[in-house]
């Protein structure tokens, strides 16, 4: 049987791990290198990194920082932030990426992800949604949710599918940062509405918050940093409270 | 000893590197190269694959003489090789990835879309399922029963001769993971991705 995944989600600036409260007001908080070996040694199912500062400042760093993680972590490794094109895709993948994920780029020009899961394959194309509701939708919001595109969310998660994402991380602008659960409702509208898997995202700041982002959302997989990163929960944790309730997880 | 890791422009291979890379440690050689030469001469070949299948049978079809090799190395000099994720469904005689496309023909079958039953299931099959294991084989050396591998794929190689599978994983249904047919082994899972266990498959083929 398919499990459902557990990422530890490791914001990075300038090379260092970071966790902001609704993108600002930055801590920082270690080495990503030794913070994801300490995820994967400790059952995360997948590892993500977001460049989250990458659109203004210099992104070389983060190249360093994936090939050093891809020679210690055997999991797969998402990275996102900043990707621009088909190049910058290339580039992460050769550095030892398994997985990009592409967040505005993507809303202005859907030919990165088109030529890019031609290219790569689908496997690797993640797109990220950040999405904040607004009267009875959801638009899409780009540069780290600086700017409203005043897309319909759902209509383009459609589109993203169609246009070859392998998955979608969805964010909830609304949520991120303020530890009150996944905005549910987005979550589940999403995934009912496309055939590729969802990674719900934006909002945890308890256990009980993973299991209703999977049972209720109907997220394939949750993302989270807060609760793991400042020792609140261990991975382990998160996955034996998961399976105490039911829903199945590799342990 | 040394292996090679077969070098054809089919997608990323960094973390296949890597992790034999770090099985191999100082023990063996690790080549990367399309070099037909270097992988004539080789001890065991690693043939990797992400994508759709059409594009690795491109990519492959693109460096003249790689089949051939690859054909000579797997087939006439029956030396182990190793095909992992879309390098596993080109053991097939047939894929039907974007067009019909010919595969290597090693392993008589058919590489067809999962069956999503009407949406019931998504795909890619993105995640950590459980290994079937059917029969002995040698890559599941000291791997128990249920463990669980890193699977990403939408598309399943179906072999005609049912004795070549070596474990099946659960998904919308029995979707055949692994096979060893003599000196070819294959996995349509990602050993180079399935934590330390998977590390123990690529650890066992190295010492095939």
């Amino acid at each position: 049987m398919l499990k459902n995944r557990i990422i530890p989600c490791l914001d990075v600036k300038n090379g260092r791990v970071v966790k902001g409260i609704n993108f600002i007001d930055l801590k920082d908080a270690g080495d990503p290198v030794e913070q994801a070996k300490i995820y994967s040694d400790g059952g995360a199912d997948e590892i993500c990194f977001l460049d989250i500062t990458a659109s203004n400042e210099n992104r070389d760093i983060i190249y360093d920082v994936v090939e050093k993680t891809s020679k210690k972590c055997f999991v797969p490794l998402t990275v996102g932030g900043g990707i621009r094109s088909v190049e910058d895709i290339n580039k992460l993948l050769n550095c030892g990426a398994d997985k990009v994920s592409i967040n505005t780029a993507a809303v202005e020009n859907s030919k990165v992800v088109i030529d890019s899961s031609k290219k790569f394959g689908s496997q690797c194309i993640v797109v990220a949604i950040d999405a904040k509701k607004n009267g009875e939708k959801w638009e899409v919001f780009t540069h780290g949710g600086r700017n409203n595109s005043g897309i319909d969310a759902l209509e383009y998660a459609r589109q993203m599918e169609e246009s070859g994402a392998g998955e979608l991380l969805v964010t909830s602008m609304d949520r991120d940062g303020t530890q009150v659960g996944y905005d549910i409702d987005l979550m589940s509208k999403i995934s009912s509405k496309v055939n590729i898997p969802v990674i719900a995202s934006g909002g945890v700041g308890n256990l009980d918050h993973l299991v209703d982002g999977i049972k209720l959302g109907k997220a394939s997989a949750v993302l989270a940093a807060s609760i793991f990163h400042y020792g609140k929960h261990s991975v382990k944790e998160a996955k034996d409270y998961l399976d105490s309730k039911g829903i199945p997880v590799r342990l | 000893m040394n292996v090679t890791i077969v070098d054809y422009n089919s997608g990323n291979i960094s973390s296949v590197i890597n992790s034999f890379k770090e099985v191999a440690k100082d023990k063996v050689t690790i080549e990367v190269t399309s070099d037909l030469n270097k992988i004539k001469s080789c001890d065991k070949v690693v043939l990797p694959g992400q994508g759709s299948f059409k594009s690795c049978v491109d990519a492959l079809n693109k460096i003249k003489g790689l089949t051939d090799i690859l054909n000579e190395f797997a087939i006439t000099n029956k030396k182990p090789l190793l095909g992992i994720c879309v390098g596993f469904q080109m053991f097939a005689d047939i894929g039907y990835e974007e067009n019909e496309t010919k595969g290597l023909g090693w392993i008589s079958g058919k590489v067809s879309k999962i069956d999503n039953q009407n949406g019931k299931f998504k795909l890619p099959h993105i995640g950590w399922n459980q290994i079937n294991i059917v029969k002995d084989s040698k890559i599941f050396k000291d791997i128990e029963n249920n463990s669980h591998m890193y699977f990403v794929h939408s598309y399943e190689l179906v072999p005609n001769d049912k004795k070549v599978i070596s474990a099946t994983t659960d998904y919308s249904s029995n979707i055949v993971c692994s096979v060893e047919k003599e000196n070819i082994f294959g996995t349509q899972f990602h050993p180079e991705k399935s934590d330390r266990i998977g590390l123990k498959i690529i650890d066992n083929f190295i010492n095939l």
